[in-house]
């Protein structure tokens, strides 16, 4: 009866969390759902896992969780890490559900610092874990004055700062977590993924939820819906590019992490997208190392 | 109060207040598409099993509610929606959290309900009205975020002036409200960012 769940068989409700607090979190999705790039204020609960393992991502991803979804986890986009195989095991025990490393398999992707190089699609929900949600934080400590800024859609300060990095450094200098305006609205921080992501999140068919446990916000970017990188006309955003092609699979056009070699110095270029990479060898792609360093994910990327 | 005398709610809480969100986020994130609605539960008469779904699973002591004329009539509503949710019912519409209509034709002006404000604008009302037919295509155009370029919607009966309400509530974008409409076994959403217009 009523809204008190009995447990599961294992001593935990469904996705760990009680139901009063799915419900809170669901209300908020909603809310940011409705007002893209808007950050809503929810009340954080402690998860059993430290602040800096996602626990906002946690959270967004055990209330829209269901028996049916199959979950991907992934940080620095390996589905390897510790963080990712801990989130991943804790979603397997509590709630129940299936688990893949396949992007195309997966109905929920969890993630830290990556989106997939495999479009997604509209069956699929990407969860960012997000440690610092407020793009104006650094330059504006207040939360009040933020709020204001945001609600007068006063975004000088960022431009200002945007615009220094320019005279000082003679482009932007930042190239992670890079400012977007969201459906010509809000400004928002895409959380720590490397901007060359940014452009995927433009008009992606999948919907795009983001959690920050410690500051307590969730927001949304719906799918199909504009997403710009901050920039001015005469320093128009340009993603990160790479002068040659992955390592082991020949990719070109996606995000690399250096990876060493040995201890001469030897180094390499590899997806950092561990799926993308094995998928596209297990095609038949070859890349100029790929004969000598199988299962290098396993060491892990640049960090 | 005697648990006895009340309809039973969801068999499986947990599972179907999932999947009823599920359906709610989806709907929302894509305006004018039509999901499926189990609503799988008895609800008191004139309280659609549809909008007992959505109070089920998305009301509670923190989130108010506002019920219209005909839902507040009933004793067996109000009991039944006190006992499964444990809301606040609220008898201001710029109160309410949730607001839920039964009927269509006696509903306030979409201005009458909680707006948020320019700094919270998340502290709004989502009206939830029962309807009886939502479709895809007809003479309701839709654009903006959660539609690919643009898609036709339609939905019976509709709230008086339903495209000029939704102009003004758009306008005042970031603050307004958020429309989800229940049917038989389907739930479809007008959140605030849809530009609307009667083709
Ligand atoms: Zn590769």
């Amino acid at each position: 009866m009523s809204a008190v769940a009995a447990p599961q068989a294992n001593g935990y409700n469904f996705a760990y969390l009680d139901e009063q607090t799915k419900r809170m979190i669901r209300r908020a999705i909603l809310k940011g759902i409705a007002i893209p790039g808007y950050q809503v204020p929810f009340s954080s609960r402690e998860m059993p896992m430290p602040y800096g393992w996602g626990t906002g991502g946690v959270q967004v991803t055990a209330a829209i969780i269901g028996p049916d979804d199959v979950l991907k986890v992934i940080d620095q986009g390996s589905d390897d890490t510790t963080n990712a195989v801990s989130i991943r095991k804790f979603f397997a025990k509590t709630a129940g559900v299936a688990t893949t490393t396949e992007t195309r398999d997966a109905t929920i992707i969890q993630t830290r610092h990556r989106i997939p190089e495999r479009q997604l699609t509209e069956k699929q929900t990407i969860v960012f874990q997000v440690p610092i949600p407020e793009p104006l934080r650094f330059l504006e400590p207040r939360e009040t004055e933020t709020r204001k800024l945001h609600a007068l859609a006063d975004y000088g300060l960022m431009h200002v700062k945007l615009y220094e990095d320019i005279s000082r450094h003679g482009h932007i200098a930042t190239t992670y977590d890079y400012p977007v305006e969201v459906a010509d609205r809000y400004v928002m921080n895409p959380s720590p993924t490397p901007k060359f992501d940014n452009p995927k999140m433009h008009m992606s068919p999948a919907l795009q939820l983001f959690g920050a446990g410690r500051e307590k916000r969730i927001y949304a970017v719906p799918p199909f819906t504009k997403v710009r990188s901050l920039d001015f006309e005469d320093h128009p955003f340009e993603v990160q590019r790479f002068d040659k092609p992955c390592a082991l699979c020949a990719a070109t056009n996606v995000y690399l992490d250096e990876v060493v070699l040995d201890d001469r110095g030897g180094r390499m270029f590899v997806c950092s997208d561990s799926d993308y990479c094995e998928e596209r060898r297990a095609d038949g792609h070859r890349g100029e190392l790929s004969g000598e360093a199988p299962g290098l994910h396993a060491i892990g990327g640049a960090s | 109060m005697s648990a006895l005398a009340i309809t039973a709610g969801f068999a499986d809480p947990v599972i179907e207040a999932q999947a009823h969100f599920h359906a709610l986020m989806n709907a929302l994130a894509r305006p004018g598409s039509v999901q499926p609605f189990p609503a799988a539960l008895d609800a008191p008469a004139p309280l659609t099993r549809e909008l007992a779904a959505v109070a089920l699973t998305l009301a509670d002591h923190e989130a108010t509610l506002w019920l219209d004329e005909t839902l507040a009539a009933s004793k067996a509503v109000v009991d039944y929606l006190r006992f499964h949710t444990g809301a606040r019912l609220v008898a201001n519409p710029s109160d309410a959290a949730f607001a839920l209509v039964a009927d269509v034709a006696a509903m306030p002006t979409l201005a009458s309900f909680a707006q948020g404000t320019d700094e919270y604008p998340d502290r709004s009302t989502t009206i939830v009205i029962a309807v009886e037919t939502l479709a895809a295509g007809g003479d309701l155009e839709l654009i903006g975020p959660g539609i690919e370029d643009r898609t036709r919607f339609d939905l019976s009966p509709r709230p008086a002036g339903l495209a000029v309400q939704l102009a003004a509530n758009r306008a005042k974008f970031p603050r307004g409200v958020d429309l989800v409409f229940v049917g038989a076994r389907q739930v479809a959403a007008l959140p605030r960012t849809t530009l609307v217009s009667e083709v």
